[in-house]
């Protein structure tokens, strides 16, 4: 299967927790590891908010542990109702052989009784067990982690993602894991798109690779995206800018009717049209300057330097100047200053469709 | 007289010495106190509900402060006793300061002050309840106000504040007396500077005609140099404003200073309020805090921030009316008119966007300005506002 490949890129594009841990980490716990490589110990930490990092980490551990021991018992207990001897009961070496994986939920939440047991197991784990501490975040139970660190217990760091850079890291790290190659731009369609949660930016990823063909070089581009997320209004506003600024007015027009009868909010259309056109504007300053050197000073990426000046073909300043004052006075009326915010929005994208041949 | 009345004391002392340049105010205000001073079991025809209306930066906060601060005073507001002093900064247990950062004043704000005006006065005087932004009252935390307000317990005294009367509910303004604020003379601003703040005169001169007599903004011009760099540099802005590209990229410029200035005018206060709380909690100097204590912590960064968005406007804002005071001056050099210039350090600037352009665009280019104010007031996202703007503010050589 293509995921041993994808792990091992997996490790240089890697999430934002575990590499930056991996990175910061000393020897007393030399031990953080991804997700998906997480494997069997007498202790293992699976500890923060992110739910899907957490399920990950555990299903490759009992993968594993399944690898090595068919006959493996996979065992869960809540640390917050814990009874005492439900621990050293589960560890325990059983009679007929085969080993034990006891999944600890809610470490964060761990009662007294539950602490006194993992720390008393700690210094004197049994051979053949496993246990899996999950501890979701917070500052309770964290003198249990640090004990369990300093035994050099393996631990997965499930930071949330939050920055849309990291997402766009994320993504495409999904994307090297099932074996597939997308573009930058597509990436970053895609986490505009469906970005805000994780696990269904994880399951777009995951459909996109099923849903495309991996022949020829088999990069997933932008347009695929769009298509099948361009329900989205993130996506269907910067479909609607590319149109308006290319001076097609009839596509940028009929997209954005079908966005606005499809339930769309004006104000992230507007907004995107305010980017395409601020992108425009600031890269006419920089002539024919490389987008890699001038992009940090335009706050911008340099692929957005690069499309926004082969996009600049056709304009001029009056006509840039008109296109920002259509947004501008499109985002006073769809704010509440006009009567009839949905034609605002259209008369701002016929202007700046119309503004590029000034 | 009756005995016990003393006389009106010359006004601006004690604990009006802050009050700027509202002479006429304080002298109503101080009148108000010294007839409630008198000694007995009633409240002496004090009036229960008063509206102290004036621009932004005349002082209402103050004014309303001071004059609860001289209601508990037993001198009728000396400002050194402790009456005085803890009146002034809220910590008085009988004055009650309401101030917002939310659009409206919700009930829940409200509800509180409306059972606190219901209680006597522990030690002071009289109960003081100081709403600082009455505009922001909508209807049904308005209703719940007016029912307060119409029938107060009689040494419970209620002081709203707003930029103008129209601003506040008809009901509540009809039961308030009402004072008004002027904008202060710059010469007063300026001495209040010089005398509060040790300030050059030169600069504090400077920084009261600058800040068109905006108390606040001109403390902070006079204070801080890092607020003048950045005036400076936004009243450069209009130099650079030759191609569109160039008026996007200034707008961006003024989007930043005016988050930095929003910064450093909350960051201070951020950190002093988040330190009081965590003493109030117990919670001083602990390393982990315990749940109750997060989420109170959690609840006060959420209105910091806030804060946050609503000063980054108003810096906003007061960078616009900064660029439109360059504008007012290029227009009084375009018609030869013998007024001091707002701007007078900028002089050459001044002149030479003045032979760059006529009269009629400089009136466009404060249009445009107006009207950017306007959008930001009605929540058009700040930055393509001000892109909006700057590139209507671009000098076109020709078009
Ligand atoms: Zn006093």
């Amino acid at each position: 299967m293509a995921a041993t490949t994808g792990r091992s890129a997996g490790r240089t594009g890697g999430t934002r927790g575990s590499t930056s841990s991996a990175r910061g980490s000393t020897v007393k716990r030399a031990t953080t590891v991804l997700p998906e490589d997480l494997s069997p110990a007498p202790v293992v930490l699976v500890v923060g908010g992110e739910s899907l990092f957490a399920e990950r980490a555990t299903a490759a551990l009992v993968r594993r542990a399944r690898e090595a021991d068919p006959e493996v018992s996979i065992e869960h207990l809540e640390a917050a109702g814990y009874e005492s001897g439900q621990l050293e009961l589960l560890t325990s070496p059983s009679l007929f052989g085969g080993g034990t994986v006891v999944l600890v939920n809610g470490v964060e939440a761990a009662n007294d009784a539950f602490a006194t047991a993992a720390t008393r197991y700690l210094s004197a784990p049994t051979a053949g067990a496993c246990v899996v501490l999950r501890h979701s975040g917070g500052q309770r139970a964290r003198g249990l982690l640090e004990a369990a660190r300093k035994t050099g217990a393996p631990e997965v760091s499930c930071q949330p993602i939050t920055k849309d850079d990291e997402k766009v890291d994320f993504a495409a790290n999904e994307f090297r894991l099932l074996g597939r190659k997308a573009s930058p731009q597509a990436v970053r369609a895609l986490v505009d798109a469906v970005g805000s949660d994780l696990r269904e930016l994880a399951a777009a990823c995951g459909q996109l690779a099923q849903d495309t063909s991996a022949d020829g070089d088999g990069r997933i581009e932008a347009d695929v995206v769009e298509q099948r997320f361009g329900g989205r209004v993130e996506v269907t506003g910067f479909r609607v800018a590319d149109a308006a600024v290319a001076g097609r007015a009839d596509q940028a027009l009929s997209l954005l009717r079908h966005a606005l009868a499809t339930g769309a909010d004006p104000v992230p259309l507007v907004a995107a049209l305010a980017a395409k056109v601020r992108a425009l504007a600031k890269v006419s300053t920089v002539g024919r300057a490389r987008g890699a050197d001038v992009a940090a000073d335009l706050g911008m990426a340099p692929w957005q330097v690069d499309r926004a000046r082969r996009e600049l073909a056709g304009w001029s300043d009056p006509g840039l100047a008109d296109a920002i004052r259509a947004v501008a006075q499109a985002d006073a009326a769809v704010k509440g200053g006009g009567r009839d915010p949905v034609y605002a929005v259209e008369r701002a994208v016929l202007t700046i469709a119309h503004a590029r041949a000034t | 007289m009756t005995a016990g009345v003393s006389e009106p004391a010359t006004v601006a002392e004690g604990v009006w010495t802050d009050v700027v340049g509202q002479v006429a105010a304080v002298r109503t205000l101080d009148r108000a106190v010294r007839a409630a001073s008198v000694p007995g079991p009633g409240p002496g025809g004090m009036t229960h509900a008063w509206l102290i209306t004036g621009p932004p930066g005349s002082g209402r906060s103050t004014a309303a402060r001071s004059f609860a601060a001289a209601l508990q005073c037993a001198r009728q507001g000396c400002g050194e006793c402790h009456e005085c002093r803890t009146a002034l900064t809220g910590a008085h247990p009988d004055v009650t300061l309401l101030a917002t950062e939310h659009v409206f004043l919700r009930v829940e704000d409200v509800r509180p002050l409306v059972s606190v005006a219901q209680q006597r006065p522990s030690l002071g005087r009289w109960r003081v309840i100081v709403i600082e932004d009455a505009d922001r009252l909508n209807d049904t935390s308005g209703n719940l106000l007016l029912k307060a307000v119409e029938e107060p317990p009689p040494r419970t005294v209620w002081v709203l504040c707003a930029p103008s009367p129209d601003d506040v509910l008809v009901t509540i303004r009809s039961r308030c007396r009402h004072v008004g604020l002027r904008i202060p003379p710059a010469a007063d601003v300026s001495a209040l500077l010089q005398r509060r703040h040790g300030v050059d005169p030169a600069i504090a001169a400077f920084a009261a005609r600058a800040a068109g007599s905006h108390v606040g903004m001109a403390r902070r011009l006079a204070v801080d140099e890092n607020a003048r760099i950045r005036r400076r540099e936004v009243l450069r802005l209009p130099e650079r404003l030759t191609s569109v590209g160039n008026a996007v990229l200034a707008a961006a410029d003024l989007m930043k200073v005016a988050t930095e200035e929003a910064k450093s005018a909350t960051t201070e206060r951020d950190a002093a309020e988040r330190a009081d709380l965590l003493r109030s909690l117990g919670a001083e100097g602990a390393t982990s805090l315990p749940p109750a204590v997060r989420a109170q912590v959690r609840q006060l960064e959420e209105n910091q921030k806030r804060r946050a968005t609503r000063a980054q406007r108003d810096v906003l804002d007061r960078s616009l009316i900064d660029v439109l005071s360059l504008f007012r001056d290029v227009l009084v050099v375009q018609f030869g008119a013998e007024v001091e210039l707002v701007n007078a350090e900028l002089g050459e600037d001044v002149e030479r966007l003045a032979r760059a352009s006529a009269p009629e665009d400089t009136v466009r280019r404060m249009d445009a300005i107006g009207r950017a104010r306007r959008r930001i007031a009605a929540n058009v996202a700040p930055l393509l506002a001000v892109e909006a703007l700057m590139v209507e503010l671009r000098f076109v050589r020709a078009r």
